[in-house]
Formats: C-alpha cells, structure tokens, sequence
C-alpha cells in the first residue's frame, strides 16, 4: 500500500449508531486534505477513527504499515483544564516523542535532541522553559504542533488547530504547516476557517450533504 | 524542648513513626500531583469514605488485620469510580457522592450494631482523624505502611513522563499507542493502596488533606510538571515532619496537627506565589 490511509464505504458514529456515511478517499504522502463540513457531520470523529481513538461503524480504514505506531502526530481540540496545566513547554513537546520512548522509562539523548530541533524548527525552542498555561493561543498551537512532529511523524491530523487564533496568528500557523507539508509529512485537518484551511490543501473532502472528495489545484 | 525531642527519639517506635509518617506523605503527595491535575481530587475523598466503611465491616466481622478487607474494597470503587467518571456525563458526580455517604453511614450503623469495642466513639473519631498518638500505631502497621509507600514512590518515578503523557493530554496519548484505560486503571488501584495506608496515619477524613495540599500548594510556585512534582513533594515531608514532631511534642492528634501545618504551608505558598507573579 502506498497511501497513508485509505478508506473504502465508511461510516462513522458513535456506538452502534452511524451518523454520516463517508466518501471513500485515500491520503498520500504528502498531501493535505482539508475535512469540511456543517456542525455534527462527523469531522471530529473521522479524525478521531484515523487517530485511533474510535472504531469506525462500518467500512474499512486501512493505514500504511507501521503508521499507527506513532508515525502519527495528532493535534487534538484543546479542553479547558490544559490552559492552566502546568507544565514547561519542553515536557508538551517531549511527549512528542513517547512512541519512540515506549516501555523506556526516561528520554534517551536522541529524543531529547528530537525535541528541540522541532522547538526551533516552530520558533519555540525561546520559550522551551516558559510555562505552557501563560502562552497565548498561538505560541501554544505552535507548541502543540512541534510536539505533533517531534516523533517519527508521517501523517499530522489537526482538529480546527486555528480556534481563538488572530487574523495573523492564523496565517502564521498556516504558513508553519506548509511548511511541514512541504517537507513531505501528510495532513489531514479539520477547520472552520476555510480561506487559510483551502489555500494550503490539495485535496478537499467534504462530509455531510453533499460528501465527496476531489483534488484541488494549489495556489 | 530539644531535650524533650531527644528523649521521644531514644524510643524505636517514634523514630519508626516517623520515617513511615514521611513516606506515606510522600506517596500521597506524588499522587496528589496527577489527581488535582485531572480534576478528580474528590475521587481521593469519596474512596477514604469507602474505605471507612470498609473497615467498619472487618470490624464487625472480626477480622484480624482491617486492611484485608478496605484494601481490595477500596481498590474495586475506585475502579468503578474511575469508569463511571469517563461513561455518563455527569453521572460520576452523583455516583461519588452516593457511594461515599453510603459507605460512612453503613460503617457507622454496623460500628454501633455490633460494637467491636465497649468505647464505640473512640473507634469512630480514631478511624476518622486518625490515631491520636502515633504511638499506638503497630509496628506491623508502620512497616507495612512504609514498604508499601515505598513501592509506590517507585512505581512513580519509572513512570514518570508517562504520566505526564496521560494527564497532560490523554486523547494524544492514546493516539501515540498508549493503552490508557489500562494505565488509568492500575493508577486507581495506586490511589486506593495509598488512600488505605495513609488513613491509619491522618485518619479517613484528613486523607484528601495530605493527598490535595501539597500539589496545589506547589502550582502556586511552580511552573513546570517537573517543578511541580519536586515542589509537592518536599513540602509533603516537610510538613508532615514537622506535623509529627509538633504532635509527638505537644500531645496533639497526629493527623490533624499534620493538616494543620499543611494549611499554614499552603497560604504560605500561595502568599510566594502572588509576589513571583
């Protein structure tokens, strides 16, 4: 199999109950696919499949050998109690790498160094000792998104990684994530915010109504 | 006064008092960080309640160690527990809130019913605010309490970052391959051994207090999850040091001189806290 992931007559849901039936659709190395979608068509939860986190209802969803074995970096909505976690924003972005750490119970020398090239690849490794819950909203997306490529990332799956961002935290994010695009690791993601979400995708997949999945010409 | 503390150390048992004293602070305050951390610091106090009850019943039936019956009780509502904070919404509330007032009321009842003892108050207030002289605490007990905390002090540190993983973000972790419901689980069972082995120091309602004050009182100074950790627990040991020579010098309980002292270290730190900001 030479896609990251492919999935053939999805369905997604909650339980034994499917909410939405899904496009098939593949994603290759390197592209970006962005999930669109109204409220409660299942984004969420169709990220939530790949990551692993849930079963899908129905259909198969396959990944590439290896992938689920932390070649995926997730970057989950935020919940209220992480703001005020406190914790250094060097341990958020090591536990990038605790599927390379494994049953080890401390980091080895290499993960450390994993760590901070991808603090500064991201612009962070200044606030490596700051504390996570006094950053503002983009600094923190920035360091989630680090800690999402600190291991050995193939595949990047963000869920509307841009809420409570400004107009130029937002383009700022978005220009990091071609970055990272750029450099051949896969995305998948969810977002409200569909000018900078589109501008950066190649291919689109829309759920709900009128689902289907197609490529679109980058900018 | 010096002199008074000499002659007390010049006993064994005191001294054993007070090493067991300090690990189990340790233990619960290591726990603590993660459990305030994930909101669930009440788990902490409802599953004390549980164990009261438990201990009630052993009472009862006359069991010879009161631990082989609230160890494996308390460790199975903490699982429960564990499992109906995740399920239903908001379920797991009204389950705690039950389970504990059930338990305590059901040991109260069975205490008076068949009374273990001919002084039925004392055994109450002692199982609640703890021994009140560590002295008559066994040295069986002391032991058992210090092996244990011990083990989980270790268990701790191997897994370290591991829990910092779980905590900090448990959807990411999961998607790392972490099998967390399986952690979860076996970190219920942690808090249920220490919950159990703590009470016989501070009693089933101080338990919360040697659990919560000393991680709370380090996120008032400290930054990261490993200051956090260091912070929690050197104000632990230190407090409950001074709680138990406090208490061994002035006569008073054990466990609520040791909350005591936690209560002066927390405002202390909070006052730190509000300068550093």
């Amino acid at each position: 199999m030479t896609n990251l992931v492919e999935c053939r007559d999805l369905r997604l849901g909650y339980g034994s109950t499917a909410i939405t039936p899904c496009p098939d659709f593949t994603v290759g190395a390197g592209d970006c696919v962005s999930i669109v979608g109204p409220n409660g068509a299942g984004k969420t939860t169709l990220l939530k499949c790949i990551a692993g986190l849930l079963k899908p209802v129905g259909g198969t969803l396959a990944l590439a050998p290896g992938l689920g074995d932390g070649g995926i970096g997730y970057l989950p909505q935020q919940g209220p109690f992480q703001r005020d976690f406190p914790a250094s924003v060097r341990e958020v972005v090591q536990s990038g790498c605790q599927a390379l750490r494994g049953l080890r119970p401390f980091y080895s020398r290499a993960e450390r160094r994993r760590a901070a090239e991808a603090m500064e690849r991201l612009g962070v490794d200044m606030l490596a000792q700051k504390c996570y819950r006094e950053l503002s909203g983009g600094q923190r997306q920035r360091v989630l998104l680090a800690r999402a490529i600190c291991g050995e990332c193939r595949l990047l799956l963000l869920d509307e990684p841009t809420t409570g961002l400004d107009p130029e935290a937002t383009s700022h994010f978005y220009r990091m994530l071609h970055g990272i695009n750029s450099g051949g690791i896969a995305v998948v993601m969810v977002s409200h915010d569909l000018d900078g979400a589109l501008d950066i995708a190649t291919h689109v997949l829309t759920l709900g109504a009128n689902a289907s999945f197609g490529r679109r010409a980058r900018k | 006064m010096i002199d008074q503390i000499v002659e007390y150390f010049s006993f064994p048992f005191v001294r054993n008092a007070l090493v067991a004293g300090v690990l189990i602070s340790l233990s619960a305050a290591l726990l603590g960080v993660p459990l305030v951390l994930k909101r669930l610091s009440f788990i902490g106090d409802g599953l004390s309640h549980v164990a009261f009850g438990a201990m009630a019943v052993a009472g009862v039936l006359n069991f010879a160690d009161s631990m082989a019956l609230s160890l494996p009780v308390t460790i199975a509502c903490a699982l429960v527990l564990l499992k109906s904070s995740r399920g239903a919404k908001n379920a797991g509330d009204a389950t705690l809130a039950m389970l504990s007032v059930g338990a305590m009321a059901t040991g109260y009842l069975l205490m008076n019913l068949k009374p273990s003892s001919s002084n039925v108050s004392g055994d109450v207030c002692t199982t609640l605010f703890g021994s009140v002289s560590i002295l008559t605490l066994t040295a069986t007990d002391l032991w058992l309490s210090a092996g244990l905390s011990l083990g989980v002090v270790v268990c701790w540190i191997l897994s370290y970052h591991r829990l910092f993983d779980v905590t900090f973000d448990e959807d990411h972790a999961r998607a790392c391959g972490t099998n967390t419901a399986l952690f979860n689980a076996v970190w219920a069972v942690v808090v249920a051994v220490v919950i159990v082995v703590s009470m016989r120091l501070v009693g089933t309602l101080l338990v919360t207090a040697i659990l919560v004050f000393p991680a709370v009182s380090a996120m008032r100074v400290a930054k990261s999850f490993r200051s956090v950790t260091i912070v929690a627990a050197v104000f632990s040991v230190v407090c409950s040091t001074i709680g138990i020579l406090v208490a061994v010098i002035a006569g008073t309980p054990v466990g609520s001189t040791i909350v005591g002292v936690d209560i002066i270290g927390f405002l202390a730190m909070s006052t730190i806290g509000r300068f550093l900001r």
